[in-house]
């Protein structure tokens, strides 16, 4: 298996399981996260919310609440400018509506008091007067060309004459003669799907401090994703120049890519200009769910041909998603994932992103690909049970594989889906027997992975210990890959490598944490920057050896001469080169900044056995298994929790979450007591299997990890609950009354 | 010559041609090319693009060099979560 110059075949850090760098400091309390950070003289923010799914604002009267005692700011969409971009302007108008109120929850104005209580106050004093206007939010209804139009003048070039205004953009991949397939199928299932609009349901709720000086410097301290996405954002959007912004990001409570914008820290930050003094907003578990993003609601038709023996002939998909009330580009990657796990000679993908009056979408783990996969991967499953076909067996003749030309373009390198298959079909669970009443559902799945701009410091320290700063709040575990990685190359115990995640003032930029690109590219970054001080390292101990620094080769954690021609010295650790490093020219330190590319696409496979009680239609899931190519794992604990954190998000979404809207357009369940994710008690242990299938394009063979395993689990549970019950289910969620009401229409 | 793979909605700004063929040595040189021939592809480029380049995708990567045999294929601009 082709790994590049640097090969390494033998670890002695990395694939090992050290403790948690994090975990005393999270296990009693004292990290830090969003809200724990305060100020002297700190005001409390508050926002004040749209009653309305769809409304023109035909007045904001502040007057009254700017009167009231302990009130120092009020501030509306008149306290930012207007973008000219159409991005950015998004953005701002999702922080704080203009002209008019595009979903339930969307903000119009906020304050800054004393107390919460005097801003609880203040808020109830701001008279807003609204024209209430027709609003939709369901995607199908939205396409309709009567439907009310969420944003007029919004669609991309992209879009064909004569679809609705709530169309935005189309996309369509794909190759092959589709007629063809089709008429060489010896059956053809066609069906339609709907997914409901869920939340990452991140414990830790949005939450910053801002503080701007008269002098227009500011500080800004937030729970987020990407400090740096933060920065670039907020000084846009409050005309500030990058360098005169300062973000630090705290402890992350979850992301899950729901913390990869800004909803609260511009308002924060206004209102630190307007008042003069630092101003901390907390966002409630209502505001959660109303106004950050939710992932897309979808609504899918699957059309497959497939012969007697198991061949799919032909795959075409038309993929509908709202991204709510603003544009989102999600259904790019639904429409590309689709029909990724499979070779095909005819496949099309055609999409669209329709607005609703629904919060804005945000990225959530393999953004648009769990929609579109569980809709192929239940046709697929029903293909193969009308054709009395095993389901791995299909999978396996038709899996893409290195030399595959996939469904969206690219021809594949070296992947790991045959390998993760044919790891299920031997594993144990497949072969298990289930009991009457009980259904197993199997489905593939896929991500792309990406790199992306990253920039890391290693500090060699005068005791021989090493520090890391780089600039990724770890949502997953990176500090110890990233410190172990670098223990790895540097030779060295991994206990003596601390990594810590630098402010936005400390160290240049870094992209997101996000695409699962963290231990791929941080990682790859850390080793560059380890070989940076190796090299000086090497340089100073030539120079004190009096040879050439060619001459000088680092093995296990020391200086060594090159041969016997470079003469004999005693090899110098690290740590003895540490020692005399202001003698030898000062401090040592490694740096390495780049676009990282080759992240290497990741494929899972997840086994589910499940058991329908037909009396309340409640889902008990009794066994779950993940398979997953992780490339190497360089610490296999977290690569676990990532696969077993994938599979839970996706039985919430297969099962019980979702986005419930009433006739007026409002969320009805904007808490954790109506909105229901999976609890320990729902589900058994998670079983990992991890394949080790090295990406080429990094030297230890790292791929991406993080968002791959949401992506099965939709068309597993849907397809062991179809089998189960004797019946095919096309609706997510499953819920006890929708599987009730499908049982009961079958009677 | 490279042969560049256009995925299906932009097909309407290539006179409906699944590839094309431009003369580039790099990312940004084949973005250039391709928007000034085709200026119906102008406004996704700027909205964003990524580039398969036999098989690795690349965001941003201007300088990213392309040689005339490499499969070269235009993606939507990667994001994730």
């Amino acid at each position: 298996m082709a790994l590049d110059s640097n090969n390494k075949r033998v670890f002695k850090v990395v694939g090992t399981r050290p403790p948690r760098p994090d975990g005393i400091e999270k296990v009693t309390g004292r990290a830090l996260y969003g809200a724990d950070v305060s100020a002297p003289g700190m005001l409390v923010g508050r926002i004040l919310r749209s009653p309305h799914a769809h409304a023109a604002i035909l007045s904001i009267d502040t007057s009254a609440a700017e009167a009231l005692a302990g009130v120092k700011a009020v501030i509306t969409a008149q306290d930012f400018a207007v973008q000219d971009d159409s991005a950015l302007r998004d953005v701002q108008e999702n922080c704080m509506a203009r002209g008019k109120v595009l979903y339930d929850g969307h903000a119009v104005a906020a304050v800054a008091a004393l107390t919460p209580a005097i801003a609880k106050a203040a808020l109830k004093l701001i008279k807003v007067t609204y024209k209430a206007l027709p609003h939709v939010t369901d995607v199908d209804v939205a396409m309709r060309p009567d439907a009310p139009v969420v944003q007029a003048g919004r669609s991309f070039e992209n879009v064909p004459a004569g679809m609705a205004e709530n169309v935005t953009s189309q996309c369509e991949f794909g190759h092959g003669d589709l007629a063809a397939g089709f008429a060489a199928a010896a059956l053809i299932v066609e069906r339609s799907f709907t997914t409901a609009a869920v939340h990452q349901g991140y414990i830790e709720p949005q939450a910053c401090l801002a503080s701007m000086t008269a002098d227009g410097k500011a500080d800004l301290w937030c729970c987020t994703q990407g400090q740096y996405h933060v920065r670039a954002l907020c000084a846009a959007l409050l005309g500030m120049e990058a360098s005169q912004l300062r973000v630090t990001a705290s402890e992350i409570g979850g992301g899950f890519g729901g913390k990869t914008t800004v909803f609260i820290e511009p308002v924060a930050l206004a209102l630190s200009r307007k008042s003069g003094k630092p101003v901390k907003i907390v966002m409630t578990r209502d505001e959660v769910f109303k106004a950050t993003g939710p992932t897309v609601s979808s609504s899918i038709d699957v059309k497959i041909g497939m012969t007697k023996d198991g061949r799919i002939t032909a795959g075409e998909a038309h993929l509908r998603y709202s991204g709510g009330a603003f544009h989102c580009g999600t259904i790019d990657m639904g429409a590309q994932a689709a029909f990724a796990a499979y070779d095909l000679q005819a496949v099309r993908t055609l999409g669209w992103n329709v607005l609703t009056n629904r919060p804005k979408e945000v990225a959530y783990r393999a953004p648009g690909a769990p929609q579109a996969i569980y809709a192929v991967e239940s046709v697929v499953d029903e293909l193969c049970q009308k054709l009395g076909l095993d389901p791995l067996d299909v999978r396996l003749k038709n899996a893409a594989r290195k030399g595959t030309k996939s469904s969206y373009g690219p021809t594949f390198d070296d992947i790991g889906l045959m390998a993760t298959l044919e790891a299920a079909k031997a594993h144990p669970h497949y072969t298990a027997p289930l009991a009457p009443g009980q259904g197993r559902g199997l489905s593939a799945g896929f991500w792309f992975n990406f790199g992306g701009n990253t920039c890391v410091s290693l500090n060699i320290n005068t005791d021989g210990t090493v520090g890391i700063t780089e600039g990724n709040p770890d949502i997953g575990g990176s500090r110890a890959a990233i410190s172990q990685m670098a223990a790895e190359e540097l030779g060295i115990p991994y206990e003596k490598v601390r990594t810590i995640i630098a402010d936005t003032s400390s160290l240049g930029h870094n992209d997101i944490t996000d695409g699962s690109r963290v231990t791929f590219a941080v990682g790859l970054a850390t080793i560059k920057a380890a070989q940076d001080a190796i090299q000086k390292m090497c340089a100073r101990v030539a120079t004190l050896w009096e040879i050439d620094a060619e001459a000088v080769v680092w093995e296990d954690g020391c200086a060594k001469p090159s041969g016997p021609n470079a003469g004999q010295f005693p090899p110098m650790t690290l740590a003895e080169i540490a020692a005399i490093s202001f003698n030898t020219g000062g401090p040592i330190a490694g740096h390495h900044e780049f676009n990282a590319d080759g992240a290497g696409v990741s494929f899972g496979v997840h086994l589910v056995d499940v058991e329908v009680d037909r009396e309340t239609g409640a889902t008990k899931v009794l066994r779950y298994t993940v398979f997953q190519d992780a490339g190497k794992a360089v610490h296999p604990s977290y690569v676990e929790g990532q696969m077993q954190g994938g599979a839970v998000q996706g039985i919430g979404w297969a099962l019980n979450e979702e986005y419930i809207y009433g006739e007026d357009g409002r969320l009805q369940n904007a808490g954790f007591l109506d909105y229901r994710v999976p609890v320990a008690s729902d589900l058994p242990n998670i079983e990992t299997v991890i394949l080790e299938i090295p990406n080429p394009g990094h030297p230890y063979g790292v791929r991406g990890v993080g968002e791959t395993p949401i992506v099965p689990p939709l068309a597993a549970l849907s397809n062991a609950v179809s089998r189960a019950i004797g019946l095919r289910m096309n609706r997510l969620p499953m819920s006890p009354p929708r599987i009730l009401a499908a049982l009961s229409a079958k009677r | 010559m490279v042969a560049v793979t256009i995925w299906g909605s932009l097909r309407a700004f290539t006179d409906g041609r699944a590839q094309v063929e431009v003369e580039a040595r790099n990312f940004k040189e084949l973005l250039d090319v391709l928007a000034q021939t085709y200026p119906g592809l102008k406004p996704q480029i700027t909205r964003g693009v990524s580039l398969a380049l036999d098989g690795r995708i690349y965001r941003e990567a201007w300088f990213t060099k392309i040689r005339s045999d490499s499969e070269v294929v235009l993606m939507p601009y990667m994001a994730g979560g």
